[in-house]
């Protein structure tokens, strides 16, 4: 780090300077090169550069929230790769997931980690869900200007809401907000999906959902709107099940943010796969 | 004319020196050291206004002396864990390199400022084994020291730090650290040198767990503090201990009796 020491030695007057909480907000003034969308880009479309992420899917169930995405990646007319993760746990009680340029994804994912843990450092309290919404907004909307050259990423995102539990609110304590390229936030009701396979996977979950799923139902059912995905959505995959490749799920909970294992997961894709064959529609 | 008043480098770094180190002297104490499953930090603090902190995963931080001072060096340490994490890989951050940062910062002000920072500041790292872990302690002027043992801080730092080295052994468990702590904070400040008993609302605790993955930093409140501490004291202020396991009778006498600063003088700021 020596080249973000100041010239006598000390750490520069961005470190000490007070008023922010925000990671971003003082890489601004640290370093910002550091940031994503501080960038400048060379005209024409960046869009054919790198792979894309696609179908993610949320719906809230009895416990919480769960969260899933398919295991591909696609360059053009190409798998990118089969085994790319696109959700992620944000901090102890939200999860992410990201469509679109894998490596501004990646990217906005991992700032915005970073982003909920500093402020929790720094303050001494974690940000209410809300506030993690928001400012994952703000993260978007600094991205615009790649977006518009073709190098868009689309969160979704989800969180059990600590501060509904305390106001004996159980319905609101699982929630989901999904965004626009121009920085939009959009709380949504029960379950949304994003990327390419979105428009089937949430057809699926809207046929399917129902209030007060269990975890199994709710586990069940992530896995078929994803297989719907698929089945329609060329840059979706389905269950991989001769590499042993499943959906990643997060499940968000009052006790936490806990992925499935492939043992939980490998039985339920198996399990839809199956009955498939007899009802290929589902 | 009046010739331009001339005070020597010695002088001015002397009466620099004193100043911070009489500031200091006011603050309640704190001590770190390593215990079995990790780092333990023990406070005197019955207030919101924390002298612990989280730092990054394994990495705490803990301060006496003038509040706005060393909490400027802990958000300054948590962005530079933060950008040095984010830049390169969360396990590329150690103690090693805030504990210097720290010390560089410190140093410029100590040299460069008319007044130096009021504070004492200790980084600690648990690392995977007990022989990983590192205790710094920095001084208001830059100097660093790595403790193999133990750090004490604050008013009473040399008699707690008498009380320590005839407690401290390593490996202990978490309760019979807490206790160590606990009685060598207890030995000092109390009136004509008797040990004083601090209850769970006066102290503040946190540990790093070594067991933990990832951010290992949690602080220890409530009921779950008041069943560690040496005979599961209640949150209530008590009468001194006088049992047979009470401190030995260590107080300097030239420590100070109070953390009350001192009224009117030089605009000094309450040292918490």
């Amino acid at each position: 780090m020596a080249d973000r020491l100041g010239a006598a030695g000390g750490l520069p007057p961005a470190f000490t300077a007070a008023g922010t909480s925000s990671f971003t907000e003082f890489l601004t003034m640290a370093a910002p090169d550091l940031l994503p969308g501080r960038r400048p880009l060379p005209p024409g479309s960046a869009a054919e550069f790198g792979p894309h992420a696609t179908t993610i899917v949320a719906l809230v169930y009895a416990d919480g929230v769960l969260m899933a995405g398919d295991r591909r990646a696609t360059q053009g007319n190409l798998i990118a790769q089969r085994d790319i993760e696109k959700v992620f746990p944000a901090d102890d009680h939200s999860v992410i997931g990201i469509a679109g340029v894998a490596g501004i994804a990646n990217e906005i994912v991992r700032l915005f980690q970073v982003e909920l843990e500093h402020y929790e450092k720094i303050e001494g309290n974690p940000l209410t869900l809300d506030g993690k919404a928001n400012r994952l907004a703000a993260m978007i909307r600094a991205n615009l200007g790649a977006a518009m050259q073709g190098l868009a990423a689309i969160p979704l995102f989800a969180g059990y809401d600590v501060g509904a539990r305390r106001q004996q609110d159980p319905a609101r304590t699982g929630r989901i907000f999904s965004y626009d390229m121009a920085g939009g936030r959009y709380e949504e009701r029960d379950f949304h999906a994003v990327g390419s396979g979105s428009l089937f996977a949430k057809s699926a979950l809207k046929k399917r959902w129902g209030a007060g799923a269990d975890h199994d139902a709710a586990v069940r059912l992530a896995v078929e709107a994803l297989y719907d995905a698929a089945d329609d959505d060329t840059a979706t995959g389905g269950p991989d099940l001769i590499r042993r490749l499943y959906p990643v799920i997060m499940m968000v909970t009052a006790e936490g943010v806990r992925r499935l294992t492939d043992e939980e997961v490998g039985p339920v894709a198996q399990a839809v796969v199956t009955d498939r064959m007899t009802t290929p529609g589902g | 004319m009046t010739m331009p008043f001339y005070a020597s480098p010695e002088q001015v770094m002397r009466d620099r020196s004193e100043y911070a180190r009489k500031n200091i002297a006011r603050g309640r104490d704190v001590v770190v050291f390593a215990y079995a499953g990790g780092v333990l930090f023990v406070a005197e603090n019955s207030t919101t206004l924390h002298k612990i902190g989280e730092l990054y995963d394994r990495i705490g931080f803990a301060a006496v002396g003038r509040y706005n001072e060393y909490e400027n060096l802990r958000v300054a340490g948590v962005r530079l864990a933060d950008t040095h994490g984010y830049s390169y890989d969360r396990r590329d951050v150690n103690g090693r390199v805030l504990a210097n940062a720290y010390a560089r910062t410190l140093g410029s002000i100590f040299t460069e400022q008319l007044k130096p920072f009021e504070v004492e500041i200790c980084v600690a790292e648990v690392g995977d084994t007990p022989a990983g872990d590192q205790l710094y302690r920095l001084i208001y002027d830059g100097s660093i020291v790595d403790e193999p043992d133990f750090v004490v801080m604050g008013g009473h730092a040399a008699a707690i730090a008498t009380a320590m080295r005839e407690r401290f052994r390593k490996g202990m468990d978490l309760g019979e650290a807490i206790g160590v702590a606990v009685r060598a904070l207890e030995s000092a400040g109390g009136d004509n040198g008797t040990p004083r008993q601090l209850s769970a609302d006066q102290l503040e605790v946190a540990i790093l767990d070594r067991n933990r993955p990832k951010r290992t930093f949690h602080r220890i409140t409530g009921d779950r503090l008041s069943t560690l501490l040496p005979g599961g004291r209640s949150g209530q202020s008590s009468p001194p201990d006088s049992g047979p396991d009470s401190a030995p009778d260590s107080v300097e006498g030239s420590g100070p009796d109070s953390d009350e600063p001192p009224t009117g003088g030089t605009g000094a700021a309450p040292t918490t």
